[in-house]
């Protein structure tokens, strides 16, 4: 509802600058997201990647908003096309969630209302922030369902969601946060809990929506092979911390920490040959209530030398543009073996 | 012109036959889509099936239907055709048996039992059912935006609610009537603040496990507001709860205000009211000759247990139809 200012048009969708999240505990403060930084212009796709615990979870609902204010202590900012919404009031941000910034939840078992109708659900938005009447919401949810690709949209209206099947369920989903045509998505996971083919559905469907509302979209996952084909841009997270950032080719082809690879070797391959040990990384990942003083992969970390366990590596430009990592010793690329060399003997 | 004449005409006139031929091509095609809503049909149908095997059954419907039928008796008492409850009818038999004058027999001041039973009811009814709406508005209210928002006020009102709760509700509500009076309204509103720490704790907890399941956060991440997330997603949720709770707690305090009237602290007479008519039986169980009825202690007890049997039982009913965890989702 209220409109943002129209801010410098070199202003950014999204930038994010040295967030940090932590929460009080009774242990002790952890620190969630320990200083990330990154953008995003309009109708790119970030993708951030990191296993269970890095923080992609907390960083995607502290930029959202959604963290409970009472917890969670965040610093830094968060703006929004040049708006500060970092710790904006709750009136400020609702006026954003739906019509400018969307979520897709992790979980679609969970995250629609068991006891009301799909339909309910979708026009319930549309009815809130655009003020379309109940046959002009019914029309547009009937075509949003087509939109994400839901087979008889004018019976599935009026389903409950336990009638639907998971991948259906999420697609529903998809359809409630695109309903108000945000410009800003945020998907946490979106594929979880669904079958391989379905999640390539999923992840295409949205892809598709992307491009055509050119809308900008932050991809949080943990796997890799589902960023590989579909981002502009990727952060590797871990503990906290983006550990590597960089263009997606550039990534795949130019890997600098450690970490980015083993995640990378812990997919398992359609070409291997079928028994072949999946190399999962050894470990797990550091308490983030007293990090260890160095880098925080460094005690799983197979290359990890004195230094990385008594230092904790800046983040460092690359060779290539955009290119930048935190590893003192990182993995010899092309180009990149004389620097490698030049850090080791220092 | 419907299709009856133009199939007629169609084999009289062969000119006319297009036209038949579409007019009766219409509702072939209206056909299909009838076809085409059979699933949905079927879907119907599938659901009365699954609800087949969870059926609230036969003894629920004759529970509600008794409620149903002492509610609308209760709204109707002035217009059957009745003899006034405190009417003292001297050509009647005193402490009478049932008769057909008097269906339920008469009292020692020869009054009809079942005209006092009658209009006795609204009693039993207007606290039961008022005290608790009073409390579901004081107690239920309040939870839900406790659970959903938490923080001080949270913690405030839980511990409130304690502090309440240890406090005999029984004596309390003796204990304000004796000073304020007995009036229906008196009694039905101390009583229903009174149950309002009781409704607010089940209201708070079952608010509490929505509050943070994902749909709620999705619907806040959809801009929803506090009030539209507790009404449109976790109220729907918590209903069969609310029913369910709602209707033990109506049993509970029909109980109490039957307590209260059995030691004449409710409704003074010679207003009837099932506690009343019990208090005023009780002393003639045992009394010398002539002075013996039964009947006063019998009717009112027995109308007071099946109104309260049958409370359990609707609720009991409901809450296992309405509990999702039997059924898988």
């Amino acid at each position: 509802m209220t409109t943002t200012p129209p801010a410098a048009p070199a202003a950014p969708l999204l930038a994010v600058e040295d967030l940090k999240v932590s929460f009080a505990t009774p242990q002790g403060e952890l620190r969630a997201v320990q200083g990330v930084s990154l953008t995003l212009e309009r109708g790119k796709t970030l993708g951030i990647v990191g296993e269970s615990g890095s923080g992609k979870t907390v960083l995607s609902r502290a930029i959202m908003g959604l963290l409970p204010r009472e917890r969670a202590t965040q610093t830094g900012s968060v703006r929004y096309q040049g708006q500060e919404i970092l710790n904006a009031s709750h009136k400020e941000l609702r006026g954003l969630w739906g019509t400018e910034i969307a979520m897709v939840f992790q979980d679609p078992m969970t995250s629609l209302n068991p006891v009301q109708r799909i339909g309910h659900q979708i026009t319930e938005s549309l009815k809130l922030h655009l003020k379309l009447d109940r046959a002009e919401a019914k029309e547009t949810a009937l075509s949003l369902l087509m939109q994400v690709g839901i087979p008889s949209p004018v019976e599935r209206f009026n389903a409950y969601p336990n009638q639907l099947s998971g991948g259906m369920r999420q697609r529903v989903i998809i359809a409630i946060a695109l309903a108000c045509a945000p410009r800003l998505l945020m998907a946490d996971e979106p594929t979880t809990g669904l079958d391989v083919t379905v999640q390539a559905q999923i992840l295409d469907l949205l892809g598709t929506l992307q491009r055509d509302r050119q809308m900008g979209m932050v991809l949080v996952t943990h796997d890799l092979g589902v960023v590989a084909t579909r981002t502009d841009d990727i952060i590797v997270m871990y503990a906290g911390n983006v550990v590597e950032r960089a263009p997606t080719d550039v990534l795949f082809s130019q890997m600098a920490m450690p970490y980015t690879e083993a995640l990378l070797r812990s997919i398992p391959r359609i070409s291997n040959p079928s028994h072949t040990r999946l190399r999962a990384i050894e470990g797990r990942p550091p308490d983030l209530i007293s990090p260890p003083p160095g880098c925080p992969f460094a005690p799983r970390c197979p290359y990890a030398q004195d230094t990385c366990h008594h230092e904790k590596p800046p983040l460092v430009e690359g060779s290539a543009p955009g290119h930048s990592y935190a590893c003192w010793f990182p993995l010899a690329a092309p180009g990149m073996a004389a620097s490698t060399s030049g850090t080791e003997s220092a | 012109m419907t299709d009856t004449p133009s199939a007629g005409t169609a084999a009289v006139a062969p000119g006319l036959l297009p036209t038949a031929a579409g007019s009766s091509g219409r509702p072939g095609r209206a056909n299909r889509p009838g076809r085409a809503n059979r699933p949905g049909r079927a879907n119907r149908a599938g659901r009365a099936n699954r609800a087949g095997k969870k059926k609230l059954g036969v003894f629920f419907w004759i529970c509600s239907g008794w409620i149903g039928l002492i509610v609308l008796v209760a709204i109707f008492a002035n217009v059957l055709p009745l003899p006034k409850p405190d009417f003292e009818n001297f050509a009647a038999p005193q402490n009478g048996a049932p008769a057909w004058g008097h269906l339920l027999g008469t009292d020692d001041l020869n009054r009809d039992i079942f005209s006092r039973l009658l209009f006795g009811s609204r009693v039993s009814l207007v606290v039961g059912f008022g005290s608790t709406a009073i409390g579901l508005i004081l107690g239920g209210i309040p939870a839900m935006f406790s659970a959903y928002r938490r923080g001080r006020v949270d913690t405030f009102l839980n511990t409130t609610s304690y502090a309440v709760l240890a406090f005999p509700a029984l004596v309390a509500v003796i204990a304000i009537g004796s000073f304020w009076g007995h009036q229906l309204w008196k009694i039905t509103l101390v009583i229903g603040i009174f149950s309002a720490p009781v409704i607010f704790r089940v209201i708070r907890a079952a608010t509490l496990s929505y509050a943070s399941r994902d749909f709620v956060m999705a619907a806040k991440a959809l801009g929803a507001s506090d009030r539209r997330i507790l009404g449109r997603e976790i109220l729907p949720n918590i209903l069969p709860t609310i029913i369910s709770f709602g209707l033990i707690a109506v049993a509970t305090v029909i109980v109490l205000e039957g307590t209260l009237a059995f030691l004449g602290l409710s409704v003074p007479p010679p207003t009837p009211s099932w506690g009343n008519m019990l208090n005023e039986g009780s002393s003639l169980l045992s009394g010398g000759p002539g002075q013996n009825n039964p009947w006063l202690v019998i009717f009112p007890a027995t109308a007071m247990f099946t109104l309260l049997f049958s409370l359990n039982v609707v609720a009991d009913k409901l809450r296992s139809y309405f509990d999702v965890t039997e059924v898988k989702l």
